[in-house]
């Protein structure tokens, strides 16, 4: 990962549209593909066997979409705390293949008073190393 | 070759009530496997965002061919964090079914609906999976 320090999300310095920090992940490897069907209990083999992804029309394994989710929800944990987190909400839009490097990003869409805090309202997705939106959504936390 | 129809029969089913006991274990070897530095992830105290993925319910009836399964997309709500030694009351519901015609021909789409409940009866977290069959 390209950053370990957490960054704090402070709202007075946030305001709509505030880019959030980049998180880069490390490469996706067919071994994080196992341990990640082991950890989740998907076992489906496209995802860890390259002669069943080719049996269904795909060059080879892909990743779980989940696992890109889980990325993004390391976002969430890593800017505010897996406590603050609300909600998180994601389409899978394409395909994410060992080797592939992903980086969650984000920006800030709302800010608002909740029970128990301030509220934020994030965009955010992953993109390859391509710049291609893999995962993308939105997600809410709330702040001190 | 065809697989049976999944019809709109089947909307509204929903699975048995299943008890999960997270453990701390379980956490920290998700929180391994995708990487995740979060400290109390890490230490198998606090479940990350997506853990409840681990929670697989089933719903009698619905049954397909994982080699025809796309994830469309997911949603997951928390009342409270996830945490290790929680029991939760877990269900999954078939909310919804409908046929779209896609690029790749016809798809049938699955919307699950998934909660869990501590032991008092108080809601955790909810999930909203769409589930694409192609």
């Amino acid at each position: 990962m390209s950053a370990t320090r957490a960054p704090s999300l402070k709202p007075r310095d946030l305001s709509i549209g505030s880019p959030l920090p980049d998180l880069r992940k490390d490469p996706i490897t067919k071994l994080q593909l196992v341990k990640y069907a082991g950890a989740s209990g998907d076992y489906n083999l496209i995802h860890t066997d390259d002669e069943t992804a080719r049996r269904v029309g795909l060059d080879g394994v892909i990743a779980h979409g989940m696992l890109s989710m889980a990325f993004l929800g390391q976002y969430l944990c890593w800017m505010a705390s897996p406590d603050s987190v609300r909600r998180l909400t994601v389409r899978f839009t394409a395909m994410v293949r060992p080797g592939d490097v992903l980086t969650c990003r984000g920006r800030v869409k709302a800010l608002s008073e909740g029970t128990g805090g301030r509220q934020l309202t994030l965009e955010l997705w992953a993109e390859n190393q391509r710049g291609e939106q893999v995962t993308v959504g939105d997600a809410e936390v709330m702040v001190a | 070759m065809t697989t049976p129809a999944i019809s709109e029969a089947l909307i509204g089913r929903e699975s048995e009530e299943v008890l999960v006991e997270v453990e701390r274990g379980a956490i920290r070897k998700f929180a391994e496997a995708v990487g995740d530095t979060t400290a109390a992830c890490v230490r198998g105290d606090v479940a990350p965002p997506t853990f409840p993925t681990t929670f697989r319910i089933a719903i009698p009836g619905l049954t397909f061919d994982l080699a025809r399964v796309l994830h469309g997309a997911q949603e997951y709500r928390f009342e409270r964090p996830i945490r290790a030694t929680d029991r939760l009351r877990c269900r999954s519901r078939l909310a919804d079914l409908y046929h779209r015609e896609g690029r790749l021909g016809p798809m049938t789409f699955l919307i699950i609906e998934t909660e869990g409940r501590d032991e008092l009866g108080q809601l955790v977290f909810t999930g909203r999976s769409t589930v694409i069959l192609r």
